[in-house]
C-alpha cells in the first residue's frame, strides 16, 4: 500500500492544501434544545426542561476551525450533537451550504450526513467490539455506496493508512488496539465520506498525555491535507487554543464570549472565561514554585432545569450587581471579531463601573426601565458585523 | 485519638525517630501473576514522603503509579500479588502487616482519595453515614457524635448547609461536591499520610481549582504528608515539592519538583514536557508527541523499558539503552536528582535541542541561551 493514491480522498483536487476559506459552512442561528423532565408515576407529566442550549449562534468556514470550551452541562455536546443531528433541535436554524437541515426528515438528512462526521469521545464505546476494523471504517462506505462493493477494503486501507495505522490490520478487532490507535480508528470512520465538516466531541480527553499530542497533530494534518471544518468541543483550554483559531465558551446553554485566539486568551473580557483561563494549572509555575494567584469561583454551575434570572453566570461572579439578576446581557460585539455577554465587560482588573448595556437595553443601572425609548429588540446574529460597539468611546465604530 | 480506641499491636518496628520521613518506601517490586504471565506492574521503587510535604507522582496509565500507592495501603489481594521490599509508615512495616493491623492504619494515618467519587461513595448510604463509619470505626463514639463530626467535616471541605445535606445520597451531590465528601472521609481521623489518585481528573477546571486549593489548606492545617498521582504535570507545578515519573512500573526521574521540570534530564520527562500545549505559549508550533505506545508490564522492553520509543538513543555509544538497564544516579544537577538514562550529557542536549522546540519563549532570542531567572536554579536550595 505504499503507492496510494489520495485522488478517491480529495474531494476537489483544487482545495489540496486548502487554507481557510472565507466562505461560510455553517450558521447556526438562535439554536435551542429544551430536554423534557418527565414526572414519576403512570402518566408521566412534562414537569420541566431541561434548557441544554439556549439560543446559539454562530458561523463556521470552510476549513475552519472552531473551539467551543466550557464546563461540563453548559451544552457544548448537545450543541454537537444537534448539528449532527442526533438530536432533534427545539428551535433555531442549522444552515448548511445555505440549507436549513435543522427539520429534515431522516430521508431528507441522508445525502447530508456524509457531509457532517463526528469524532467521539471514548475511543473504548464508540467502536463496537464485535465488529473488525475494517468493517468498522467501511460501514459509511456501504451505507452511502461510496465506492464499489469491490473497491472496499483498498479503500478502508487507504484510510488506515492516513490516519497513522497499519494497512494489514484491517481485520483486526478493536479490542487488539490502544486507546490512542482507536481513537485513529475513530478518525478514519469519520474520513471515510470525505466530510466537510468534522464535529470533535473531546476527541483526546480520553488518551494519555503523549498520546494526545499524535491525536490532536494527526487532526491537524486532516485539516491542513483535506480541508475539513472542525467544530472542537474540548474542556481543556490549552488544547483548544493550541487547534483553534476562534474559540467560543459556553455557560449554561449559552455562548458567553466568541472571538479569535488571541483576543479569546489574551485579553478576555467576561468574568468566566477570566477565571476558566486562570483556574488552569500552569507547568510554567514550576519555576516560580507554590500556586498561583487565582481568581476562585465558589459553587457549582447551576441547574439549567432552572437558570438564574439575567446573566447565567451572576451567582459565581464576583462583579455581579443588581443590573445582572434583572437584564440579560446581549452578546454584544465588542471588538473586530470579539463578542461578550456582560454588562460590565472588560478586561481583567478593568472592568467599567457602569453597565456598558444600559443604553441598548433602555434600563438604568439597577438595571430598571427607564421608560424612554424602547429600543429594538436585540437578537444575536451569527458570524460578525463590519461595525461594533467600541468600549473606549462606548459608540459603533468599524474597521 | 485515645489509646484504648486505638491500640499499637506490640509485634511493631521500634518507635519512629521524628526525624524520620512519614513514609518510606524502599525497593517495593509488585507482580501480579496472570494467566498471560508475570504483570510487573512495579519494580524496585523507592521513595520517601516528609511530613507537611507533597509527593507528585506522574506516569502513563500502566506506569504503575496506582499501583505502588495502593501497596502503601496494602490494598493488594496477597493470595494474587506478589509484594517484595519495605513500606514504612511511621516507622512500621506494612508489607507482610497481618490484615488486622492494616485495619487499624488503614482509614486512620493513611487515607486515600480515589479519582471517581460516584464509584468510591457507595450509593445506598447517605453521605454523612458513610463518613460518621469511618469515624466510628477508629474511634469508641455514640452515633450523635460520630455524625457532628461529619457535618464538621463537610462543613470543612466547603459543603454548604452541611447540616441538611449530611442525609443525602450522593446521588444527590454534584461532581465536586462528591470529591469533596470523599475527601471529607478521608480526613475524618486526621491522617498523617494522605493519598491523592488523580482526585481531579473527573472535574471541571474551575472546581479542579477549588479542590486542588482544598487539598492544600488542609494540608497546611493538619501537616499531613501528602502523595498526589496525576498525570498532569501542571497539577504537579502547582502542588508538589517533589516530584516523580513513574515509566513502566520504575521510577525513571525523582526529585525536586522545581529541577524536575526546569530542567528535567530524562527523554521521557522531556517528551511529557512537549506533549503538552501551554496556556500562553506560541499556538502554531505542532505539539511534539512521544512517539509509539507505552510499554506492556507482561513483556517489558529489554534494557531502558523507554528505548523503543526515545529519540535520543543513537547518542548513546554501542548498544546500551537496549541491553542495559541504567540505574537511577544523579545526573549533573547533584545528588537530589536522580535519572536512569544513559545520556552523558542530557543537560546539554536539553538546552541544546529538546527546549527550542518545546518552549522557544524560555530561549534568549540573542545569544541562544535559557532565560537566566529560569535557569539559574540551585539545585540545593529547592
Amino acid at each position: 500500500m505504499s503507492t496510494v493514491t489520495n485522488s478517491d480522498i480529495e474531494r476537489a483536487p483544487d482545495r489540496s492544501g486548502a487554507t481557510v476559506g472565507n466562505e461560510t459552512l455553517l450558521e447556526v442561528r438562535d439554536l435551542k434544545k429544551y430536554f423534557p423532565v418527565k414526572s414519576g408515576g403512570v402518566i408521566r407529566r412534562t414537569v420541566a426542561h431541561v434548557q441544554a442550549v439556549d439560543g446559539v449562534s454562530f458561523t463556521l468556514n470552510k476549513g475552519a476551525s472552531l473551539g467551543l470550551v466550557g464546563e461540563s452541562g453548559c451544552g457544548k455536546t448537545t450543541t454537537g450533537r444537534l448539528i449532527t443531528r442526533l438530536y432533534d433541535p427545539t428551535a433555531g436554524e442549522i444552515n448548511f451550504e445555505g440549507t436549513d437541515i435543522g427539520h429534515l426528515t431522516r430521508r431528507q438528512m441522508m445525502p447530508i450526513r456524509s457531509e457532517i462526521q463526528m469524532i467521539f469521545q471514548d475511543p473504548y464505546s464508540s467502536l463496537n467490539p464485535r465488529h473488525t476494523v475494517g468493517t468498522i471504517v467501511g460501514t459509511p462506505l456501504r451505507v452511502h455506496n461510496m465506492v464499489p462493493e469491490k473497491k472496499t477494503l483498498p479503500r478502508v486501507q487507504e484510510l488506515l493508512e492516513v490516519v497513522g495505522l497499519n494497512p494489514e490490520h484491517y481485520n483486526r478487532y478493536p479490542s487488539e488496539f490502544s486507546g490512542g490507535q482507536r481513537q485513529r480508528i475513530g478518525i478514519a470512520r469519520a474520513l471515510a465520506l470525505q466530510p466537510k465538516l468534522l464535529v470533535a466531541d473531546e476527541p483526546v480527553s480520553a488518551l494519555d498525555v503523549s498520546i494526545q499530542a499524535q491525536v490532536v497533530n494527526l487532526l491537524r494534518d486532516v485539516q491542513d491535507e483535506f480541508g475539513v471544518a472542525f467544530l472542537f468541543i474540548a474542556h481543556d483550554l490549552a488544547i483548544v487554543r493550541h487547534f483553534c483559531p476562534e474559540v467560543a465558551v459556553m455557560y449554561l446553554g449559552k455562548i458567553v464570549e466568541i472571538g479569535d485566539r488571541e483576543t479569546i486568551y489574551e485579553h478576555p473580557h467576561h468574568p468566566y472565561t477570566q477565571a476558566l483561563l486562570s483556574a488552569a494549572p500552569d507547568v510554567k509555575q514550576a519555576a516560580i514554585g507554590g500556586r498561583r494567584e487565582r481568581i476562585r469561583l465558589e459553587g457549582d454551575v447551576p441547574s439549567p432545569i432552572n437558570p438564574p434570572s439575567g446573566c447565567r453566570f451572576r451567582t459565581r461572579c464576583w462583579m455581579a450587581q443588581e443590573i445582572c439578576a434583572k437584564q440579560e446581557p446581549p452578546l454584544l460585539q465588542i471588538g473586530k471579531r470579539h463578542k461578550v455577554a456582560c454588562h460590565f465587560a472588560g478586561e481583567i482588573h478593568q472592568a467599567p463601573a457602569r453597565p456598558i448595556t444600559t443604553e441598548m437595553l433602555g434600563v438604568d443601572d439597577q438595571g430598571n426601565p427607564t421608560g424612554g425609548a424602547t429600543p429594538a429588540p436585540m437578537q444575536d446574529q451569527p458570524g460578525f458585523a463590519d461595525s461594533w460597539f467600541d468600549l473606549k468611546s462606548k459608540s459603533v465604530t468599524s474597521a | 485519638m485515645s489509646t484504648d480506641t486505638f491500640e499499637r499491636a506490640d509485634d511493631m518496628a521500634a518507635p519512629a525517630n521524628p526525624s524520620d520521613p512519614f513514609l518510606v518506601v524502599e525497593q517495593l517490586t509488585v507482580k501480579f501473576p496472570t494467566h498471560d504471565g508475570l504483570v510487573q506492574a512495579v519494580t524496585d521503587l523507592s521513595y520517601t514522603v516528609e511530613r507537611g510535604k507533597t509527593l507528585g507522582i506522574v506516569g502513563e496509565s500502566g506506569s504503575g503509579k496506582s499501583v505502588s500507592s495502593m501497596a502503601v495501603l496494602g490494598l493488594h489481594d496477597p493470595k494474587h500479588t506478589r509484594l517484595s521490599g519495605s513500606i514504612r509508615v511511621d516507622g512500621q512495616e506494612v508489607i507482610g502487616a497481618p490484615e488486622e493491623r492494616m485495619r487499624k492504619i488503614r482509614g486512620n494515618s493513611i487515607a486515600m482519595i480515589f479519582q471517581d467519587a460516584l464509584t468510591a461513595l457507595h450509593p445506598f448510604y447517605t453521605v454523612g453515614d458513610q463518613i460518621s463509619e469511618c469515624y466510628r470505626i477508629h474511634h469508641r463514639v455514640s452515633r450523635g457524635e460520630a455524625k457532628k463530626r461529619a457535618i464538621e467535616m463537610l462543613d470543612r471541605v466547603g459543603i454548604p448547609q452541611a447540616n441538611r445535606r449530611v442525609d443525602d445520597y450522593p446521588h444527590q451531590f454534584s461532581g465536586g461536591m462528591r470529591q469533596r465528601a470523599m475527601i471529607a472521609m478521608a480526613l475524618v481521623n486526621d491522617p498523617q499520610l494522605l493519598i491523592a489518585d488523580e482526585p481531579t481528573t473527573a472535574l471541571d477546571v474551575t472546581v479542579q481549582a477549588q479542590i486542588l486549593d482544598l487539598l492544600q489548606d488542609l494540608q497546611r492545617e493538619f501537616n499531613s504528608a501528602v502523595i498526589i498521582i496525576t498525570h498532569d504535570l501542571g497539577v504537579v507545578a502547582e502542588l508538589s515539592d517533589t516530584t516523580m515519573v513513574m515509566y513502566g512500573g520504575r521510577a525513571v526521574e525523582y526529585g525536586a519538583t522545581r529541577e524536575i521540570l526546569t530542567h528535567p534530564e530524562m527523554p521521557y520527562t522531556w517528551g511529557l514536557l512537549g506533549s503538552i500545549p501551554e496556556v500562553a505559549g506560541d499556538a502554531n508550533t505542532r505539539l511534539i508527541p512521544i512517539p509509539g505506545n507505552p510499554p506492556s508490564l507482561l513483556n517489558p522492553p529489554s534494557g531502558c523499558a523507554f528505548h523503543p520509543r526515545c529519540p535520543h538513543i543513537d547518542k548513546v555509544p554501542g548498544d546500551l539503552c537496549r541491553t542495559t538497564l541504567p540505574d537511577l544516579v544523579p545526573g549533573d544537577r547533584g545528588a537530589n536528582h536522580v535519572k536512569r538514562c544513559h545520556l552523558a550529557n542530557p543537560s546539554e542536549i536539553y538546552a541544546g535541542e529538546v527546549l527550542p522546540e518545546i518552549a522557544p519563549d524560555l530561549i534568549d532570542p540573542e545569544t541562544g541561551e535559557m532565560i537566566p531567572e529560569i535557569a539559574e536554579v540551585d539545585p540545593d536550595e529547592v
